[in-house]
């Protein structure tokens, strides 16, 4: 049958095997070329700015644009004794360029993360700085002692190598020591650990909300007749189709002390002071779990949808209470729509901004808050991208659970 | 409910619907609270309402930052729709003829702008569109909204073309239409739906973006989200409901159009 096939040619003489194996090719190129212009557009819109940030949480530029010589000559330098004449000199000379050209700010402020207090340093270095020449190193040394001291040299050797893994340490409370060790910053300099922390916590704590609340309205849903279905849907559609800040600002409206809510229960005499109900970790949990509650409910209703009522029948016509035939036959058939919905809003929870933003106090910012922060405010742009990267790593690991779960399960559907 | 369910089934069952109801309740109860009191003519934020007046409406409409931020976002939103749409259709289109090798990974990374934290997205485009110029214009916040539209036009158009016949194109081809003619002629109006559907969502992302916004955007080009964000966050006025008001209406418009296409698709499925 294959040697037939094989000898079968078509009119112009080309074996049709071959001709059939071109036209597949084509076939496939255009499919290709059809998705590429997409593609691109999403590298240059999507990809490569995510992929800046991630270069940022490593990048370590400051001090090469700054000091060049004296990170050039401080590249042999073994760390163990006070650097040569020459280093001193070629620091002398880059802080008198870099004055000039006052590009001074950025490695100053990159030498004070390593040792707070550097920036002062620098700057009194600069107001009194020597003349090059013999004794260079002398006089440096006596302008401040503390150019003496072997400390400093390395900080200004580990802030000027090109990569850097300070802000990614220092991301998980980390850092790199004297002796070239990574060790735990102190208890009263950690602090992003329990950002991460509470980052995964609300997230949690968000996701058995959304499920508590949305695993029984999905199986209403799924079994009421179509026409009451579809008209509640709606309600549940109508939050989903409802702008983000349209709903923030609404619970704020309901929840602030002055507020519908508690002029509400004060009227009706169930409380004397209205309750602090918003601007804490209360009124973040209200408006997160309003928010993302649809995308709770929508994939475990087309979950449910597809469970024949039979199952459960069967269950219960053979001796079982109804309530252990829905824990022990339903349930279970619901967990791909659980494990979906599940998995897909705590992805989104982990990356809320806006909502804790607005509604929570200091003490409910997520890892996103922190990143808009260092962005913005303290213009600590490796700080701001390490934590991103680390919160983009985590994402994208519960993304690609996500996606294995999600094509099993398709695959299930299609045996 | 079965007649012979016994007491505490019957209890359960009222139970369940009642925390079912409490739930929806829930749901809609910030989005109903918030229209009458735009409406308001007291400038208090709470129940019981002094009287009807338009004056926030007013007040809203005669605002000159308001307006630009109106104008901003009715610039940006249909633009970045427009490209999503466009290259999401194309390439939902390619992705649906057949299996190339890295499929998965390519489909992955073209819904990843819906699950990577938008503060991310913001933080990464800010840098890297200062680097190539295209802070503070319009062509990088379009740029960026597009991005951020396109998963939602893949996924819609290809759960549509899952129900299409391929053969109707071939039949087309086989009577000689070229495929540019295929496209237009026969797929086009067939996935419609979920082509608009796409778009509308595309739409509605854009139209509610802020964060992004808040980083690419200059103060002219200020959006009406982002107007709307300082105003929460400073002091949430009358003026702000009357905004939410607005866009709630725009929602329930979306909302019954996405309704109407689903029933549609649905009946031609139905009388195919």
């Amino acid at each position: 049958m294959n040697e037939a096939a094989a000898s079968l040619v078509a009119d112009d003489g080309v074996p049709l095997k071959l001709k059939l194996r071109r036209a597949e090719r084509a076939h496939k190129l255009k499919s290709v070329a059809m998705i590429a212009p997409l593609f691109l557009f999403l590298l240059l819109s999507f990809v490569l700015p995510i992929g800046t940030l991630m270069y940022r949480s490593v990048d370590n530029p400051e001090l090469h644009r700054a000091l060049p010589q004296t990170v050039a000559a401080l590249a042999g330098w073994d760390t163990q004794a006070l650097p040569d004449e020459p280093v001193f000199a070629a620091l002398v000379r880059d802080l008198r360029k870099a004055q000039e050209e006052s590009t001074l700010g950025l490695a100053s402020r990159r030498l004070n993360y390593e040792i707070s207090g550097f920036s002062s340093l620098l700057t009194k270095l600069v107001r009194k700085l020597p003349p090059e020449g013999a004794g260079v190193r002398d006089a440096v040394i006596a302008v401040d002692e503390r150019w003496g001291q072997l400390t400093y040299w390395r900080a200004i050797a580990r802030a000027g190598t090109p990569l850097t893994s300070f802000y990614l340490l220092k991301a998980v409370d980390h850092r790199v020591n004297e002796a070239g060790d990574i060790e735990s910053v102190p208890a009263n300099e950690a602090a992003y650990v329990t950002v991460f922390g509470r980052t995964f916590w609300i997230a949690l704590i968000v996701t058995l909300w959304a499920l508590a609340l949305g695993f029984p309205v999905a199986y209403l849903l799924a079994t009421l007749p179509s026409g009451p279905s579809n008209l509640l849907m709606i309600l549940v559609l109508l939050p989903f189709w409802t702008s983000l800040l349209v709903r923030t600002a609404a619970w704020i409206v309901l929840l602030q002390s002055g507020g519908i809510l508690n002029g509400a229960m004060i009227g009706l005499g169930l409380i004397a002071e209205p309750l602090q109900l918003v601007f804490n970790r209360f009124g973040v949990y209200v408006a997160m779990v309003h928010i993302l509650l649809p995308f709770m409910i929508l994939p475990l209703y087309s979950v449910m949808k597809g469970i024949s009522p039979a199952y459960v029948r069967a269950a219960v016509s053979l001796g079982a209470h109804p309530f252990l035939a829905f824990w022990r036959v339903y349930v279970p058939q619901t967990i791909a729509g659980v494990a979906a919905g599940c998995l897909l809003v705590f992805i989104l929870a982990i990356g809320y901004y806006i909502t804790p933003a607005l509604v929570g106090g200091p003490d409910d910012q997520m890892v996103s808050y922190f990143v808009a922060f260092f962005t913005n405010r303290t213009i600590n742009w490796g700080m701001a991208s390490a934590l991103g990267t680390l919160l983009l790593i985590a994402t994208l690991v519960l993304y690609a659970v996500y996606g294995k779960l999600a094509s099993s399960d398709a695959n299930k559907a299609r045996r | 409910m079965q007649p012979y369910a016994t007491p505490i089934e019957r209890v359960w069952f009222y139970a369940f619907r009642v925390i079912c109801g409490l739930v929806l309740l829930y749901l809609v109860l910030p989005i109903l609270v918030i229209v009458p009191l735009s409406f308001n003519s007291s400038s208090f934020l709470t129940y019981p309402l002094s009287g009807f007046s338009m004056r926030w409406y007013e007040e809203f409409f005669g605002s000159h930052e308001w307006m630009m931020a109106l104008k901003n976002s009715l610039i940006v939103a249909p633009s970045a729709t427009v490209l999503a749409t466009c290259f999401g259709t194309l390439a939902a289109v390619g992705l649906t003829r057949g299996e190339f090798p890295g499929k998965a990974l390519v489909m992955a990374i073209l819904i990843s702008p819906m699950v990577v934290p938008i503060v991310i997205v913001a933080v990464g485009l800010y840098f890297f569109f200062a680097d190539i110029g295209l802070l503070n214009t319009y062509a990088g916040l379009i740029l960026a909204h597009a991005a951020l539209g396109v998963p939602f036009v893949i996924i819609t158009v290809t759960a549509t073309l899952q129900g299409y016949n391929t053969n109707l194109s071939r039949a087309a081809a086989s009577l000689g239409a070229p495929p540019l003619t295929v496209f237009f002629k026969v797929v086009l109006p067939l996935i419609l739906p979920g082509v608009v559907s796409g778009a509308l969502f595309a739409f509605a992302t854009s139209f509610d973006e802020v964060v992004v916004t808040l980083f690419l955007a200059s103060p002219t080009q200020r959006t009406l989200p982002q107007q709307m964000f300082g105003g929460i966050r400073e002091n949430i006025s009358p003026t702000i409901a009357c905004v939410a008001t607005i866009m709630i209406v725009l929602s329930v418009l979306m909302l019954l159009t996405m309704e109407w296409l689903r029933r549609r698709n649905e009946k031609l499925r139905g009388a195919g």
